[in-house]
């Protein structure tokens, strides 16, 4: 929708554009460069007098100076409505399947189409009558996608309240047809169609109001879930450097994280990676549905060698569709991976600007970006009382894996969740490499708190013991602390080390985590009789592969008893007599 | 049509400003000085004045030279008519054989669209037992060997190409010393591999900013050949050269640099690159192995560390040899499942009791006690060493399961290395049978 105004280039350099406008210029509006006949992206992010500054999300490449722009007085928006869910979009919601149909292998640049095509039906059922009085955010029908029934909501940007004049019978209909129209009180009709646009950088706010997150978000990853939780509603983050395995997280948490719905962007990063989640995950089933995993997930997917625009808006475009489901009373985790590529590219953007750069050149706004990023996740009760969640995971992808960087920094203070990834725990093939010396959560586990703090001083108390160790040798340190040191490898290896590639041990129910750390605390707690440290060092490698086995073991099988038993036999064996009290 | 303009209001760095209308960005233009030719691309565009980085760089322009532009972005030429043919950075003959303007095409051109690409499934054999074995190179890998200056990393790298089986190899030299080159030349042709080879070489006595174009002119060579349905290696060496031009021009520009003087696009510039790797579903593939030289064998500079945050993992070079702590081939997954039932087992084995000896040879430096266990794992290590790690070590994958085999019962009672038993029964040497 082109507002008439136009303007003529005057500079370029890289993707930033300068252009003369005739006329006003509204500040992050859309406008199209016209090179031959292509017609080029960018969005408004600086004006100076009447000189008008453009990210350019395209190639820029043979522009010339003089060429035309054309304003559309629209900030950078995306489509919302039924049919995102198993999409893929670049970060501009351009639906990539659809674009390989039609212009094969490459993506060509100034090629748009449609998120959600206005010819696609769905089957309509109206849940409000005539002369009912609505506001922003309310359900006025819905219509079936995938297993979900997805709401017809009333469009975000409406304010105030609203009298149902006409609602669409049930039916099927496209997105050309109002399925609804809407007078607000100066008497003025609103027409209502199934789909909406909303601009990605704004948050989604028609709901009653935010509350603090309380319930656990269960990943099935032992090691997050009991001692380092999210909350449903909140947001934390994995910094790590390369090779430390943040995506193989990623991945695995998008797969069996108790979410309703799952959004993945995937924000400047390894194509390669997102091939394989796209390609995977319709093959995959959810436990929790039956249903391909596909069928709960939307991708945004900007690559690395995407033009470097389109990645900043990629997380914009990424939380917008998830606030969108929020809005349903849905559970909605978005999985952002890497941040630090979004960061990045808002760094680019700064240079050409020429702002007055802060640490390693970062914009000086860096930190307040991440912030109001971090801050559009919540739990929120609905106008209609019920509530809808929004979790944000983001990784972090420091420089030279050093956490001192400005973008870890600045994702620290708004988190409520630290997921550290370490080199030495990636190198000693300790999955997941989460460091629990490091990380911190500040949500509420559904381990017994003292049985938690009790995890955590253990895995102090051994690695105390090992840095001595490294000093004086094996020899020089006492058995009790040796044993020490026994019992913190033991709850490493056998409880917060997960292996991905084994189908049962790859996710652990809340109520199998509770039950196993349980064991694995009581083994923390109580003391042993051993001869001496090789006695002691045998027993716990016996005891630790014992645990490895069971954690292969379906939940309460046959084989998972028979190894319990044997467990207890071999604690019951060395256990110190005065502790049978 | 081209355009021809004589007035260049400013020279700084490689850098020249020429006062011009209707120019494109990134376009191409020659500079005729009286040293010759050199092409300059269009960097900035700002109202009339058009900055140009001049390739040959800018010693001896005259402020009254000649600037002629071309009037479209660079280009290459690309067909079978390559192959065998030797170029330099600009896409200039180094042999004796013509200039080659058949089916032109742009450099640098758009990504892939993700939906088009498959999973990597196909293993690359290098004959090289710390690659197949244990890091296995997979069709479509982007993957680096990072290694300090004066490493075999070209050594390796020609090793791997003459071995591999792939259609065509594009190399792209980058700073590249003339012996090095010479040397990549020999060996292809030794191998009879020349043939199906076309090199884009930049030396280390060419203008540094030269080497710009090796690595687009290279992929997009690459990209034709792949789109025709080969399957394609390309060799960059060394993308710590290139990074170092990018920093440069970065500076000249006066860009705010973001880290150690590099400019903040540094990792999208090194992605773009490495995302052209690739395997097309209906077409063929793009193999890219690079060698990144660090700087003081820091791996946190932030060239190897943007490209390790980009490749698929890399190959480790050091003291000769490849090193696997720090190596990873992270689609190794993706292939080393279906070649046979104890290619994992082995691996896993053997690195976690080198692993274990490395940590000995610590205690045994310290002064600390060796117990028996200790004198295996010193036995089982250099063994390891010699037989496996040593870059004279060449032979195909399921020989050296054999010989993984062969070396961890001359060390150890099976139990001893954890493997599952029926693993054991089917491959653990038996001691004094026949032969």
């Amino acid at each position: 929708m082109a507002s008439g105004r136009k303007g003529r280039i005057v500079s370029i350099s890289g993707n930033m554009a300068v252009v003369e406008v005739d006329g006003v210029v509204v500040q992050n509006e859309v406008a199209y460069i016209l090179h031959g006949d292509e017609h080029l992206k960018s969005e408004v992010i600086r004006v100076k007098g009447i000189r008008a500054e453009l990210q350019v999300y395209e190639s820029t490449s043979g522009i010339c100076v003089g060429e035309e722009v054309e304003f559309t007085d629209e900030l950078l928006s995306v489509e919302l409505g039924p049919g995102l869910l198993g999409q893929v979009f670049d970060g501009l919601q351009n639906p990539l399947p659809h674009i390989a149909e039609k212009h094969g292998f490459f993506l060509k640049r100034g090629i748009y189409l449609e998120a959600l095509p206005k010819d696609w039906e769905w089957d309509f059922t109206p849940q409000v009558q005539r002369g009912d009085n609505v506001r922003a955010g309310d359900r006025l029908g819905s219509v079936p996608e995938k297993m979900f029934n997805h709401a017809i909501l009333v469009p975000f940007n409406l304010a105030g309240s609203f009298e149902v004049v006409y609602i669409a019978e049930r039916g099927t209909y496209s997105f050309k047809k109002p399925i609804a129209r809407l007078m607000d009180a100066g008497g003025r009709e609103h027409e209502v169609y199934m789909k909406q646009v909303w601009p990605v950088k704004a948050p989604i706010r028609a709901y009653a109001e935010r509350l603090k997150p309380t319930e656990p978000l269960i990943t099935k990853m032992r090691i997050i879930d009991s001692l380092f939780p999210v909350a449903r509603g909140g947001t934390y983050c994995i910094p790590g450097p390369f090779g430390a395995g943040k995506t193989v997280l990623q991945q695995l948490t998008s797969r069996h994280a108790e979410a309703d719905i799952v959004i993945i962007a995937a924000c400047g990063e390894r194509a390669g990676e997102v091939v394989e989640t796209l390609k995977t995950f319709p093959e995959l089933t959810d436990p929790r549905t039956g249903k391909p995993l596909s069928d709960r997930t939307v991708i945004i997917c900007n690559t690395s060698s995407m033009p470097v625009a389109a990645r900043e808006s990629s997380v914009y475009t990424a939380v917008t569709i998830a606030e969108y489901y929020r809005q349903m009373g849905l559970n909605v985790l978005l999985l952002a991976d890497s941040t630090s590529r979004w960061a990045q590219a808002m760094r680019e953007m700064s240079g050409r600007l020429e702002e007055i750069p802060g640490e390693e050149a970062f914009p000086a706004y860096l930190e307040s970006r991440i912030a109001s990023f971090y801050e559009r996740a919540g739990l929120v009760r609905l106008n209609d009382g019920t509530t809808g969640s929004l979790t944000i995971g983001g990784t972090v992808s420091p420089a030279g894996g050093n956490f001192e960087e400005p973008v870890t920094q600045a994702t620290l203070k708004v988190v409520g969740a630290f997921h550290g990834l370490s080199r030495e725990r990636s190198d000693a093939r300790r999955y997941p490499a989460i460091d629990p010396l490091i990380s911190w959560s500040k949500y509420r586990s559904f381990i017994r708190g003292d049985q938690k703090d009790d995890g955590h001083k253990i895995l102090d108390r051994s690695n105390e013991v090992s840095q001595m160790m490294k000093v004086v040798g094996e020899e020089g340190i006492s058995l009790s602390d040796y044993v020490d040191y026994l019992k913190g490898e033991f709850f490493d290896f056998a409880y917060l080390q997960q292996n991905a590639f084994d189908p049962v041990d790859e996710a652990t129910s809340e109520e199998r985590q509770s039950y196993l750390f349980n064991i694995a605390h009581n083994i923390m707690t109580s003391e042993f009789e051993f001869e001496d440290k090789a006695d002691a060092l045998h027993w716990f490698q016996v005891l630790r592969q014992r645990f490895r086995t069971w954690n292969s073991e379906e939940w309460k099988e046959a084989g998972f008893d028979r190894l319990e038993a044997d467990i207890l036999s071999i604690l019951a064996d060395k256990r110190k007599k005065e502790q049978h009290a | 049509m081209h355009r021809v303009y004589t007035d260049i209001a400013r020279i700084a760095g490689d850098v020249i400003i020429v006062e011009a209308d209707g120019i494109g960005y990134l376009d191409i233009a020659e500079v005729t000085t009286r040293f010759g030719k050199s092409l300059a691309q269009v960097i900035r565009l700002d109202g009339k004045r058009v900055s140009l980085q001049v390739f040959a760089g800018s010693r001896g322009i005259s402020t009254g030279d000649r600037v002629r532009f071309l009037g479209h972005p660079m280009r290459v030429a690309t067909g079978d008519n390559l192959l065998g043919r030797i170029f330099n950075g600009s896409g200039t003959p180094l042999d004796k054989g013509p200039e080659l303007s058949e089916s032109l095409i742009d450099i640098g051109g758009p990504p892939v669209n993700p939906i088009h690409r498959v999973i990597p499934n196909k293993m690359i054999r290098t004959g090289i037992p710390m690659i197949d074995l244990f890091n296995s190179l997979v069709v479509s890998q982007k993957l680096p060997v990072f290694s300090i200056p004066g490493e075999p990393y070209n050594e390796l790298i020609a090793r791997i190409a003459v071995q591999a089986e792939v259609d065509t190899i594009i190399l792209g030299g980058m700073g590249l010393k003339y012996d090095d080159y010479l040397f990549f030349r020999d060996t292809l042709q030794e191998h009879g591999a020349l043939s199906r080879s076309v090199f884009f070489v930049h030396t280390a006595s060419d203008p540094t900013v030269e080497c710009l174009l090796v690595p687009d002119i290279s992929l997009a060579v690459a990209e034709d050949f792949a789109l025709k349905g080969q399957r394609v290696l390309v060799l960059l060496t060394d993308m710590t050269n290139f990074s170092d031009a990018i920093k440069e021009i970065s500076i000249t520009m006066e860009q705010v640099p973001s880290n150690r003087g590099y400019p903040g696009d540094l990792y999208s510039q090194l992605a773009a690159r490495y995302e052209k790797a690739v395997d097309f579903d209906t077409a063929g593939s793009i193999t890219i192995l690079a060698a990144t030289t660090m700087p003081g064998d820091d791996v946190t500079h932030p060239v190897p560390d943007n490209t390790g945050y980009i490749t698929e993992g890399q190959f480790y070079l050091k003291g000769g040899v490849i090193e696997p702590f720090g190596s990873l081939s992270r689609l190794k997954q993706q292939v080393n499942g279906k070649t046979r039932s104890d290619h994992r087992t082995i691996m896993d084995t053997m690195i976690q009791l080198f692993a274990d000896y490395r940590e000995t040879v610590e205690k045994l430096s310290m002064g600390f006690q060796i117990s028996p266990w200790d004198e295996k794992l010193l036995k089982y290590g250099r063994i390891f060493e010699d037989q496996m790690m040593s870059l004279k070590v060449n032979m195909p994958l399921e020989q050296a399961l054999d010989q993984g085999w062969r070396i961890l019962s001359d060390c150890f009672a099976p139990e001893e290395t954890g493997i599952k038993s029926s693993l054991i029964e089917e491959y653990w040497p038996r001691q004094a049978s026949a032969e």
